[in-house]
């Protein structure tokens, strides 16, 4: 193996395993909020795809220019589906929780398949199609500005935990509900916008992917397996660990799928996972 | 909730008894006696999954990995060897509880939510291992020899109704197994391991020796459940014996039914297998996805209204006609009790 492929390899992995950062930024932020795994997690993304797709092939929106909408559309879904379902089951044992979300999961994924059948549909022609060059190697278009997208996205909600008064009363709910509630954070509301920025996370990393990836109703399941390893790896509520457990994943991924062969790709990612979650059961940022 | 049965209970299980051993002379035609041996053999998983997932509290996702060992081991005997499916069913649960120790021992360092991912990567480790391991039959699967019919060769081709006598005994011996593990110290000691970690450690109880007992019995009465299921179908293959959604499954029939009791997870598996082959005979045909949208919709639903399960409903009924805050299952009093 030369230089040049494995170079093409790494950055292969890292372009994949930043879009994988961002569906997971989503994941871990619903959890650090209020400790609640998010099995339809798929689902959103699922649905920024599928806004995508229908933006498109209705209204001639490319997946890029549709984006803010579908960010949009997915937070004002989250925060429904928080103010509907998840409201009611937050004081509930975890087990019910898990079963909560997963029957959302059928529920979503049996909703695409009725409304929108289990076809395979993919956008065609979109404004980032062809190649690009870089340090003589070439990659997909759709997948540097994914991968560009996936980083700005999860900068954004970074800034935005950090700089705003928002964000500050979204970390103090996670630190401490009681004490946030005693401040005036009315919990309520920071746990329907944690699900909105969730969902929206989600959808955009939908949008991105809608433009090389195809559509259909259990196109989550792909990514939702990713997205809890590396919420785990990078520690639960963590978004930097994610982000980093992100590109771990994604070289790990694309190098072990060239060394070992791609039918190993999920099993190598796994073991990896298991192996630093034994070594440091909160993960690699986690708050033990 | 107490564990002396009193006489109505005693009088109910006998009743369900006679019913389930009954049932099949009252039921012939096929489709039903099919639905009535899937309601026992999910109905055994989730009463093994019970003993780690309710008693020990710790929530396995990926006990499809033992349903998968159990029917890989004894089709592959079956298949090299000619080994005998029974002999075959006890070395599948062996290996299933030799595997489990290896999952367990690492995995039991990890509490709640990072115990049930870490053992949803486990059980999509082994899928896919095997999904590439030609000499189990890789992505393929194993067929069975349709050998001749008979309890000797645990093989019936023109009618299913042994089958059902099948699950039923062991579903019999999984209640069994339980009930005197709830009954002895281990049953104790898993409680409190439960409930109180860190005072059960402070005592002198060991964790991990009464976790690895739990998930040893949970594994190999799984796998038990995993060969029936290659004996019925004569054909196994990773997408039907290791997926995760079936993992979860028998987490859900617990769940549904009722965590930490004998009959939960049976009641929980009989309501979910009606939903689900009822949802699907009645629109499944349309390949729309209705019945998913139907099974989803009352899996959220019974989540969100009622947390405690099926068994909770009717312990609430029955605690508080009049309603008002239902009971959590193992509170020994109503009074309360949020909702």
């Amino acid at each position: 193996m030369n230089l040049e492929i494995l170079l093409q390899t790494l950055l292969s992995g890292v372009l994949i395993g930043l879009v994988y950062a961002l569906v997971a930024v989503g994941l871990t932020l619903i959890f650090g909020v209020m400790d609640i795994v998010n099995f339809a997690h798929g689902e959103f993304l699922m649905l920024g795809m599928y806004a995508s797709f229908w933006g498109w092939a209705l209204f001639h929106l490319d997946p890029i220019v549709s984006l803010p909408l579908t960010a949009i559309l997915l937070f004002a879904f989250g925060a429904a589906v928080y103010r509907l379902v998840i409201r009611r089951i937050i004081a509930a044992p975890m087990l019910s929780q898990i079963f909560t979300t997963f029957g959302l999961m059928i529920l979503l994924r049996g909703a695409a398949q009725y409304l929108w059948k289990p076809d395979f549909r993919s956008v065609d022609a979109t404004v980032v199609a062809g190649r690009v060059t870089f340090l003589g190697l070439q990659f997909g278009l759709p997948q540097v500005v994914a991968a560009a997208g996936a980083v700005l996205t999860t900068g954004a909600v970074w800034w935005f935990m950090r700089s705003t008064r928002t964000g500050a009363a979204l970390e103090a709910t996670a630190a401490d509900k009681e004490a946030a509630a005693l401040m005036g954070i009315d919990a309520q509301r920071m746990f329907a916008i944690a699900w909105g920025i969730g969902a929206a996370c989600a959808g955009v990393a939908g949008a991105l992917l809608a433009t090389y990836f195809p559509v259909f109703p259990e196109v989550g399941a792909n990514f939702i397996l990713i997205a809890f390893v590396l919420v785990a790896l990078g520690g639960f509520g963590s978004v930097a660990g994610a982000l980093w457990a992100g590109i771990l994943v994604g070289i790990v991924e694309v190098l072990g799928g060239f060394l070992v062969g791609p039918a190993y790709k999920l099993v190598l990612v796994l073991s990896l996972y298991l192996l630093v979650v034994w070594l440091r059961p909160h993960g690699l940022m986690g708050r033990a | 909730m107490t564990f002396t049965p009193g006489r109505g209970r005693a009088v109910a299980f006998v009743l369900a008894a006679a019913a389930a051993v009954l049932f099949p002379l009252v039921a012939t035609g096929p489709a039903a006696q099919n639905t009535a041996i899937l309601m026992l053999m999910t109905a055994q998983l989730g009463v093994a999954w019970n003993l780690l997932g309710g008693y020990a509290g710790q929530v396995s996702l990926g006990h499809a990995a033992f349903f998968g060992c159990g029917a890989y081991v004894s089709s592959s005997l079956l298949l090299r060897f000619g080994l005998s499916p029974w002999l075959g069913m006890a070395a599948g649960a062996l290996a299933a509880a030799g595997l489990s120790m290896v999952v367990g021992w690492p995995c039991f360092r990890l509490r709640g939510h990072y115990f049930a991912m870490a053992t949803i990567a486990v059980g999509e480790i082994v899928q896919g291992v095997v999904t590439n391991w030609d000499a189990v039959g890789g992505a393929v699967g194993l067929y069975l020899p349709v050998a001749e019919a008979g309890w000797r060769g645990l093989v019936w081709n023109t009618t299913k109704l042994p089958y059902y006598y099948v699950a039923l005994g062991l579903l019999a011996l999984t209640l069994a197994v339980s009930a005197a593990v709830v009954r002895s110290h281990v049953g104790y000691y898993l409680r409190a391991i439960k409930d109180e970690p860190d005072a059960a450690r402070s005592l002198g109880v060991s964790l991990t020796r009464y976790k690895l007992v739990a998930i040893a019995l949970s594994s190999a009465l799984t796998a038990a459940g995993g060969t029936l299921y290659a004996q019925k179908e004569l054909y196994i293959d990773p997408g039907s014996v290791l997926p995760t959604s079936l993992s979860i499954k028998v987490a859900l029939v617990a769940i549904l039914g009722g965590v930490s009791t004998l009959s939960g997870p049976v009641i929980g598996a009989v309501v979910l297998t009606a939903i689900e082959e009822g949802s699907r005979r009645a629109f499944g045909g349309t390949g729309r996805g209705t019945d998913l949208v139907i099974y989803g919709l009352l899996i959220v639903g019974v989540a969100v209204f009622r947390p405690s399960g099926i068994l909770g409903i009717l312990e609430h009924r029955r605690r508080a006609p009049a309603g008002g805050a239902p009971a959590a299952p193992a509170a020994p009093t109503a009074g309360g009790q949020g909702s």
